[in-house]
């Protein structure tokens, strides 16, 4: 499981990477893995409003739809279009072209509230027991 | 661990998958692999070479005696009487209401041995319905437990295994829905090309005890035409691109052969079988509603129990759906009414309460080019 140090990461497993205001998010190496081929990424476009821990997409593999959750409240600046097209990518570079939104933070202070890839590691290998 | 989790059975592959990472989900009660590498990998190997699947969850259950073929002949809504030894054919298993209870295949063994092979979700709902009609000169058993179930498909099915028959087993002699005893890598094998893919391809039945030998035999000859263990999630959506029934999701009790598409198999004049009299009646009445198969146009995938809508309108329901890895499209199956259900028809799915546009199609989806 590739965990890159310097992103911050939920328990929902989206990573944020802080570039000033804004949050560039996706969704982390373990949850492409657990779900599998990933055909469909429903994305908000520019404009719409997001809050932490509500949701914001889809992402679905062959099998399953699963929510996408915001690890941050804001703006979204703008959504990964690519993404439409080549969802694929979300599996083969999870934290870099497979990206999905990017947000103007509202309060950045709730980034306080995400993990460090440790304890992210540490929360994952918990949970998968 | 939950309850649920504990009454989990596993067919006697179960250790086979694990070793081979396979990732295990519950389905219909077993313990079953839904991948291995990939769903889009293990569809594409079956579609281009050949896959080899465990479904050893499936149930059998052998007739035999005078009777035999003839309690079957009443089970079933296609004609068994027409049936020789070494054939198989596809039918449903009706009420009296017409409801589907299960759809299977039969195999008449022998003169007078036939087995059935149905859903693993309704083995025992099956063995109660059955064993309630069965005849007196006739023993019923469910050899389900002690039989083994791996289906090998793809283009490249056959030369596999031939390999592993001594001199070849004169595979090409088996026509489709025909099936033949061989000698399978040492194992008593009854060889059937069937099966659920859409391409050509064997079912094997064997003792459950000697599934893990066929499958190692299968999986170690077979890499080199591109043979690879495949999943659930492949035979999925391998099934939905040629519009193939999955009971619980596209047929069941509340719905009967004729508007799921599976008229084809049902044979009135062969003589009684439960259901006839209503199957008659609702012919004659007209279908009011069909299974049919669409595309979207808008993005989205419609998923099991999505509304599909007509003019803004709830008029029926999506029973399948999936991204097709064959066709690169969000492909779909549910009940619309009759007179909207002409191919080329415009229908919305209410995918998260947004209506998207999908159209009718000719089924199969995927077609063989």
């Amino acid at each position: 499981m590739e965990l890159p140090s310097g992103l911050k990461y939920s328990r929902e497993h989206e990573w944020v990477r802080v570039e000033g205001n804004i949050a560039v998010i996706g969704i982390t190496d373990f949850a492409q893995s657990e779900l599998g081929d990933v055909v469909y990424v429903e994305l908000p476009e520019g404009g719409t409003e997001v809050e932490a821990n509500n949701t914001f997409g889809v992402v679905e593999s062959v099998k399953a739809v699963s929510d996408l959750f915001a690890p941050v409240s804001g703006v979204v600046v703008e959504a990964n279009t690519t993404l439409e097209d080549q969802p694929e990518l979300v599996n083969s570079e999870p934290y870099e072209d497979g990206w999905m939104i990017r947000v103007e933070m509202k309060d950045e202070s709730e980034l306080s509230d995400l993990l460090e890839a440790d304890s992210y590691r540490a929360y994952v290998e918990e949970e998968s027991g | 661990m939950t309850n649920a989790d504990q009454e989990l059975r596993r067919t006697s592959l179960y250790e086979t998958h694990k070793a081979a990472g396979a990732k295990m989900v519950p389905f219909a009660g077993y313990e079953m692999p839904v991948q291995y590498t990939g769903v889009i990998d293990e569809h594409n190997a079956v579609r281009e070479a050949a896959g080899l699947f465990d479904v050893s969850h499936m149930g059998e259950f052998e007739a035999r005696g005078k009777e035999a073929g003839a309690f079957i002949h009443k089970m079933v809504t296609n004609n068994v009487r027409r049936l020789d030894v070494g054939g198989v054919l596809y039918a449903a298993m009706c009420r009296e209401a017409g409801g589907i209870v299960d759809d299977l295949t039969v195999y008449r063994l022998e003169e007078e041995r036939y087995m059935a092979v149905v859903n693993a979700a309704n083995i025992e709902k099956d063995w109660e319905w059955m064993a309630s009609h069965h005849a007196e000169d006739c023993a019923f058993e469910n050899v389900s437990e002690e039989t083994g179930l791996l289906a090998l498909q793809g283009p490249r099915a056959e030369p596999v295994l031939a390999k592993l028959i001594p001199g070849g087993g004169d595979l090409e002699a088996i026509p489709y829905y025909g099936a033949r005893y061989k000698d399978v890598a040492g194992c008593e094998v009854l060889v059937s090309r069937t099966g659920y893919t859409g391409e050509d391809g064997f079912e094997l039945y064997c003792k459950s005890a000697d599934a893990p030998a066929l499958w190692d035999a299968l999986i170690s000859e077979g890499g080199s035409e591109g043979l690879k263990p495949c999943g659930l999630g492949a035979r999925d959506t391998l099934r939905t691109e040629m519009k193939y029934a999955l009971y619980g999701n596209d047929i069941d009790e509340s719905t009967h052969p004729l508007e799921a598409g599976l008229g084809w198999v049902v044979r009135y004049k062969a003589g009684d079988f439960i259901g006839r009299e209503k199957l008659l009646a609702l012919k004659a009445e007209g279908i009011k509603r069909k299974l049919v198969g669409f595309e979207m146009v808008d993005r989205g995938i419609p998923r099991h129990g999505a509304p599909i809508l007509i003019e803004g309108e709830e008029a029926g329901e999506v029973t399948s759906g999936t991204m097709s890895p064959s066709l690169g499209k969000a492909i779909g199956i549910g009940y619309v009414p009759a007179a909207n259900a002409d191919v080329g028809a415009a229908l919305e799915i209410d995918i998260r309460g947004k209506a998207r546009r999908a159209q009718i199609v000719k089924t199969p989806f995927y077609r063989k080019s």
